[in-house]
């Protein structure tokens, strides 16, 4: 199946400090084709995608496009070769109408004015050629966001986008919704457009595409015709191992008392939650975005106060009204956007570790500089941080380093229940088994985890129990014996 | 490592204003003879030693991420207040002074509750305050000027110790304390984190909401100390006193690399900040340049040493990128 090869990238190279993120890799997509893009975190595929958007220059290689040879392509010139990336995330602005988002940037006008008639009936007759009814007039904040996909999609085809690529576009949808998505992908690849498909859900890969493209570790392991694979083969493709080997061995955790018991929490995404943990163990939360894992966390750090309810500690009704209450009761929080909410990047990695314990180290107001320099020497070999001077600002280190970072200050405080939001999203391979040792040498050490991941392996390998949230709900619990992930992502998209 | 284009900037930034200070210095020097002398010199210092008190507060506020810029209008306010206490009620000085300070700490206080629990944006909470002090600083005068201020009093204005006026003492003091402040005490590294990253710095467990309002407070408590400097020199109160005071330090700050964004700013480069302002404007002065040419060429300062951070922090960022797309 498919044409006329309309994209080519040869031999594409790109490294960052510390990873090299992609290693000759070449790839082509034909026109009236699916060609699904797999492998695991941290083996290149947004790294490619970012070339093929112009978001990222690669270091060396060439980029074909419809002919015409590239050495990178800018967000403007990708745009003219009718490339569109659909993100996760859609880039919609949210507090204006779908037409008005289809057209930004292109407004059809007459004379002066605007034709908002005109541009109406267009959007109308797009949805209705793609087979969707979406009011154009509606707000697009109003929509699902399994809707907001589909208007992002509209948008690319109105400026005669011939090749999509798709950036997990099923990661936050519903099962109906997915389904409906998967319709709307036939039908463009019907029409000749070039689609390049990325999803972590195998069953998608083999439902919808005509070719696999494997990488790993930023390699191109193979690309082959989707027929000719098995899920097992491909499994073994992207990870290369077994999964042992990704994730460390462990005890199973022993039958301890509760540590932290939530009880019919509300508010703030959440509906009547209630879960417990037990001392000593790991408890995966795992779910789609926007599920309420990270409401959830934020409730139990003391960052969003919760409605209704009540958290019991050690036995003990506890409220929180700030996070510095539920750091003080020996609770931390390594948040999910590190950049954002992990590190200071302005500060020196030295305070960054201190911080939360500043006010401890300091007599009247002056910090003890030999205490705060104890504690720093006291982490930063244990956690095996790799830079050669802790005065510098946390900008300069790489994404597993700057996690570690988020560790060390938790270890500073003695934290006993350590709440892990995403904690290797972003990070290297290495660094990632690193990441999951610590958290082992953690546990022996008789902290408690409760570990959010969307990384479902992650989630298998790590957790001794799994809570499954949707839509703010908890939607099913299973033990490390029944881990399986089709019950997590039946549970996960399993509507209320 | 990719660190040192980074680094280099902000040595640039640090050191680059202060070859301006020397430039300064050179030129009007050579351009004006009566510029280096000792006597002027210390008149300098005695000018720019209100602009150094308040631009302490300032600074505080400004690395939190905040602004202040109803100083001006707090400032002839605390004139007023005083000099109101003093001649028509009698009031001892002391406190007279020290009902001045509690008062202006209360107003700051409100302008950092307002900013944290109603969301109302720093530039816009303060620019309320500032006509808010101004109109009770007009309503406590009738806008009229209030003379008659005892003679004890002026000495803070005035006065020497040694051959060092009093006034330059006081904002010595109030530099030196923010200097120690900012490096040595947790708070002071607070405010740091909360301006460069307040959600982070929530989630290190700092009370984000408690600090805002300690910066605002200290904003004007300092600048309220600024007030009772200024009413011992001019030994007369009025509502216009301090018009155009917030733009002074809040340019001299900026000059001496304080981020409007926030997050970054050493003592070192806002005393230089400092200087700069009190160089150019005397020195301006001798060189017969009319008042309003001079405000012309402020302005232009305060924009380059505005364009000049947000250009820098630019650089920085394009740093930051290449690591954030990993």
């Amino acid at each position: 199946m498919g044409g006329d090869i309309i994209l080519e990238f040869v031999d594409i190279c790109k490294e960052y400090p510390g990873v090299q993120a992609l290693n000759n890799v070449s790839f082509t997509l034909r026109s009236g084709e699916v060609h699904a893009l797999v492998g695991e975190n941290g083996a290149g595929k947004s790294t490619l995608i970012k070339t093929c958007s112009g978001a990222v220059r690669p270091a060396s290689g060439k980029i074909i496009v419809r002919g015409k040879p590239y050495d990178h392509l800018t967000p403007i010139t990708s745009m003219e070769n009718g490339i569109a990336v659909i993100y996760q995330e859609t880039s919609l602005v949210k507090e204006i109408s779908v037409w008005e988002n289809i057209f930004l940037g292109e407004f059809m006008r007459s004379g002066l004015l605007i034709n908002k008639r005109g541009m109406i009936e267009r959007a109308n007759a797009l949805f209705a050629q793609l087979g969707m009814s979406i009011d154009p007039e509606a707000l697009v904040k109003d929509l699902t966001i399994g809707y907001q996909q589909m208007v992002e999609i509209a948008k690319a085809l109105s400026r005669d986008a011939q090749i999509l690529v798709m950036d997990e576009p099923s990661a936050a949808l519903t099962n109906a919704e997915v389904d409906t998505m998967m319709a709307l992908v036939r039908k463009l690849r019907a029409s000749g457009v070039g689609i390049i498909y990325i999803s972590h859900r195998l069953d998608e890969v083999f439902e919808i595409s005509d070719r696999t493209t494997v990488l790993r570790d930023g390699c191109l392991v193979v690309t082959e015709e989707t027929k000719n694979l098995t899920r097992d083969s491909l499994i073994r493709l992207m990870v290369n191992r077994d999964m042992s080997e990704t994730y460390p061995e462990r005890p199973p955790c022993a039958d301890t008392e509760v540590l932290l018991e939530v009880r019919n929490i509300s508010g703030n995404g959440l509906s009547d939650v209630s879960l417990h943990v037990r001392r000593g163990e790991i408890l995966g939360l795992g779910g789609l975005v926007g599920a309420g894992r990270t409401e959830l966390a934020e409730i139990l750090f003391g960052k969003a106060r919760p409605r209704s309810g009540e958290i019991l500690y050690k036995g003990k009704p506890v409220r929180f009204r700030i996070e510095g209450d539920a750091i003080r009761q020996g609770i931390a929080l390594v948040p999910e956007d590190r950049k954002r909410q992990g590190v200071l990047l302005h500060m020196s990695a030295q305070d960054n570790i201190t911080l939360p314990v500043l006010k401890g180290i300091s007599r009247v107001l002056v910090i003890n500089a030999r205490s705060a320099k104890g504690v720093v020497r006291k982490y930063w070999d244990a956690l095996r941080i790799k830079m050669p001077n802790p005065r510098m600002p946390a900008a300069n280190l790489s994404g597993g380093n700057q996690q570690k970072i988020v560790l060390a200050k938790w270890l500073a405080t003695d934290s006993e229940l350590i709440i892990f939001d995403e904690p290797t999203r972003g990070i290297d391979v290495g660094a990632k088994r690193e990441i999951y040792m610590i958290m082992n040498e953690l546990i022996a050490s008789g902290k408690t985890i409760i570990m959010i991941s969307s990384d479902m392996e992650e989630l298998m390998g790590v957790s001794d129990r799994i809570v499954v949230l949707a839509e703010g709900r908890v939607a099913g619990e299973l033990a490390r014996d029944s881990f399986n992930q089709e019950t997590i992502l039946e549970y996960a998209s399993s509507a209320s | 490592m990719k660190g040192f284009g980074f680094n280099r900037s902000e040595i640039l930034r640090q050191y680059g204003i202060l070859f301006v200070l020397i430039a300064m210095f050179i030129i009007f020097s050579v351009a004006t003879p009566n510029f280096l002398k000792v006597e002027n010199l210390f008149n300098v210092a005695r000018q720019v030693s209100m602009m150094g008190i308040a631009a302490v507060g300032m600074m505080f506020v400004m690395i939190a991420g905040g602004i202040d810029i109803s100083i001006g209008s707090l400032l002839s306010f605390v004139n007023v207040f005083c000099a109101f206490l003093i001649v028509n009620f009698n009031v001892h000085p002391l406190w007279a002074s020290l009902a001045a300070v509690a008062v202006a700490s209360v107003g700051g206080f409100l302008n950092g509750v307002i900013v944290t629990q109603m969301k109302v944006p720093p530039l816009i909470s303060t620019l309320a305050f500032m006509t808010i002090w101004e109109g009770i600083a007009f309503l406590i005068s009738r806008g009229m000027t209030i003379f008659g201020l005892p003679d004890t009093f002026r000495t803070l204005g005035s006065g020497y110790v040694g051959p060092i006026p009093i006034p330059v003492i006081i904002m010595v003091v109030f530099l030196a304390f923010g200097g120690f402040f900012l490096n040595k005490t947790y708070i002071g590294r607070y405010f740091y984190a909360v301006g460069g990253n307040e959600e982070a710095a929530g989630l290190s467990g700092i009370h984000v909401r408690k600090l805002k309002w300690l910066v605002y407070t200290l904003c004007a408590a300092f600048t309220a100390v600024a007030g009772l400097v200024m009413l011992a020199r001019l030994n007369a109160g009025a509502a216009t006193t301090g018009k155009g005071f917030e733009f002074q330090v809040i340019t001299a700050v900026v000059l001496g690399g304080v981020s409007i964004a926030g997050g970054t700013g050493r003592m070192f480069g806002v005393i230089i900040g400092i200087l700069i302002m009190g160089f150019l404007s005397n020195g301006m002065v001798l060189l017969d340049v009319s008042e309003y040419v001079q405000r012309i060429i402020q302005g232009v300062v305060l924009v380059l040493a505005v364009g000049f951070d947000c250009l820098s922090k630019d650089i920085g960022m394009d740093k930051k990128g290449v690591l954030k797309s990993e």
